[in-house]
């Protein structure tokens, strides 16, 4: 096993030398990982996600993580990596688009679980016909699941929130999963400069010894949890039970705020917040807008730009207040559907004002042409 | 600012989790009564109040003090017992989490999943968490609160929980024996 020093997260995260390194985003997750003390990870190959764990699988031959080995599919990856973390252990897992779709039930059942499990998604479409073509749909479906999601914009994002992911996830009062999210290809596929810290040093060990559920032993007692289904029964007080379970798992994601404040800088991320016109984007949508609000400055106009970090928990109280006097706040997406204005539409005063748009999916390229024209619509209203 | 409080029950048929109401957990050398964030010295005193106006005050110790996970848990349990024992208070210890079906026996006996039975049953007033996973502390809190009139303290050697009425965080002896100390010196003025 190659030498590493064990650091403090707030070394590696802020005082570490760092090095930049023209890499993939998939090789972004590969330095993550490696200075993440990973005890096992659990893989499944599936577009765009294959090359992420395949270099993972490499770094486990190098002697950086204990134990790696390829699932039967999804599902039994996600089954394999919470009976991994029940047993106590640090670990490390990637899917996207159908895998994500396939794998559903392991996600609320980690939460449920208390698992601090880490795990990237690496987005793409999930209809038929089938595409392997970037898109964000997945991430709708996961938003009530009570885990943690974190959107990354490009790979630098990735490698960070990767490694802060474990930190935040395994606080004793939070200890629920953490979901990173990139838009396939666009990060995973592409080169970009990531600052990373020294190869030679790692985050602390898990403590699994104060987590907020006991380490289980399937077989031996106090904890064989899983064949006594605990709150099964037709009973006001199981359902008692499992209403008052529910809300602790809310509660837990609720205790990551201040810690997603801390290593992250907040849940979101502001500039030009005075403007009349916002645009509140998530993930490679936010490159586009900055595109396009330094074409619409080029003009004479002037728009805000909001990149969303946490998607759950929901910034709402930030949301509503820095979008208390815009005119407009235009949402653009890589999606169908439209769930990042939805969620926004939910939190705002007046939501009339929430543009919910523009979207491409499928596949399609957001052209900063199509956000610039409505913060232009929106700037002469 | 949240107007919410975390006050004994019987709150109704669902209360929710205190986080979610706006109540955040206390830093080191703070403690939360009620939901408002005081210094830990001052939780303490209450603590001893409580302990010392109940009727029938309970400790449940939990796996975190019954099973030897890691070095000083023997230590910390005698020092738990020493509390409970010069408070006048009885135990009944939460071994394990799994749920006894299709009855405990509440007379001796209390789980997370439904702590309610164990309360009404032995009417008890004043409860003491100590040593009980995170998880399941709140759990059992929240259905504590909602059901019974039962004030809730939890001495916890964590973060601390926000549904008990009275929680003090990263709670280890010098806590425990402080509790002690001030109890018998109380019970030695009265």
């Amino acid at each position: 096993m190659p030498e590493q020093k064990v650091v403090a997260p707030e070394f590696m995260f802020t005082e570490a030398a760092r090095e930049e390194q023209f890499i993939t985003g998939s090789e972004a997750v590969r330095e993550a990982v490696r200075r993440a003390n990973v005890d096992m990870a659990v893989s499944y190959p599936i577009t765009p996600q294959s090359e992420s764990m395949h270099l993972v699988g490499d770094i486990w031959a190098e002697g950086y993580i204990k134990d790696y080995y390829r699932g039967e599919n999804e599902f039994a990856v996600m089954s394999a990596v919470a009976g991994a973390a029940m047993g106590g252990v640090r670990v490390f897992t990637a899917t996207g688009g159908p895998g994500t779709m396939r794998a559903l039930e392991m996600f609320p059942t980690w939460v449920g679980a208390r698992l601090p499990i880490v795990c990237a998604f690496f987005t793409r479409g999930i209809n038929s016909p089938l595409t392997i073509q970037p898109d964000t749909i997945e991430m709708a479906h996961l938003l009530d699941t009570g885990m943690i999601m974190l959107h990354a914009e490009d790979a630098q994002d990735l490698y960070d929130m990767i490694l802060k992911a474990f930190i935040i996830a395994e606080q004793t009062e939070v200890h629920i999963p953490v979901g990173v999210f990139a838009d396939g290809f666009f990060v995973t596929h592409t080169r970009d400069k990531v600052r990373v810290a020294p190869a030679d040093i790692k985050l602390p060990p898990y403590k699994p010894y104060s987590a907020p559920v006991p380490v289980m032993d399937m077989e031996n007692v106090p904890f064989r949890q899983m064949r006594d289904p605990f709150v099964m029964k037709s009973n006001y007080v199981s359902y008692a039970a499992h209403a008052s379970w529910q809300q602790e798992v809310l509660a837990a994601a609720e205790r990551a705020r201040p810690f997603i404040r801390q290593y992250l800088g907040g849940l979101i991320e502001v500039e030009n917040e005075q403007a009349d016109v916002l645009v509140l984007a998530g993930g490679t949508a936010v490159c586009q807008s900055r595109e396009a609000i330094a074409m619409a400055r080029e003009e004479g106009i002037e728009a805000g730009l909001i990149k969303i970090k946490s998607l759950r928990p929901f910034p709402g109280e930030e949301l509503r207040a820095l979008t208390a006097k815009a005119k407009a706040v235009i949402v653009p997406e890589f999606n169908r559907v439209g769930w990042l204005s939805r969620e926004l539409r939910n939190v705002v005063q007046n939501p009339d004002r929430v543009v919910a748009g523009p979207r491409v999916f499928g596949g399609m390229t957001m052209p900063p042409d199509l956000i610039l024209s409505e913060i232009r619509r929106y700037a002469r209203e | 600012m949240t107007k919410y409080r975390v006050l004994a029950g019987p709150e109704g048929y669902l209360p929710p989790a205190a986080a979610c109401e706006g109540i955040r957990l206390p830093d080191v050398g703070w403690a939360l009564i009620e939901g408002r964030h005081v210094p830990e010295q001052e939780a303490l005193s209450a603590i001893v109040d409580k302990l010392l106006s109940a009727k029938r005050p309970f400790f449940f110790p939990g796996p975190n003090l019954l099973w030897e996970w890691k070095e000083g848990v023997a230590e910390k349990a005698s020092a738990l017992r020493k509390l409970a024992d010069t408070a006048g208070a009885r135990v009944i210890p939460m071994p394990d989490y799994r749920p006894k079906y299709p009855m405990i026996n509440p007379a001796i006996e209390i789980n997370p999943n439904h702590p309610n039975l164990t309360i009404w049953h032995n009417k008890i007033d004043v409860c003491v968490l100590a040593g009980v996973h995170c998880h399941y502390a709140n759990v059992a809190l929240k259905i504590i609160r909602g059901g019974t009139d039962c004030y809730t303290i939890a001495i916890c050697g964590e973060a601390g929980h926000e549904d008990a009425n009275i929680t003090l965080r990263n709670a280890g002896i010098p806590q425990i024996e402080a509790l002690t100390a001030m109890v018998a010196e109380r019970r030695r003025l009265c």
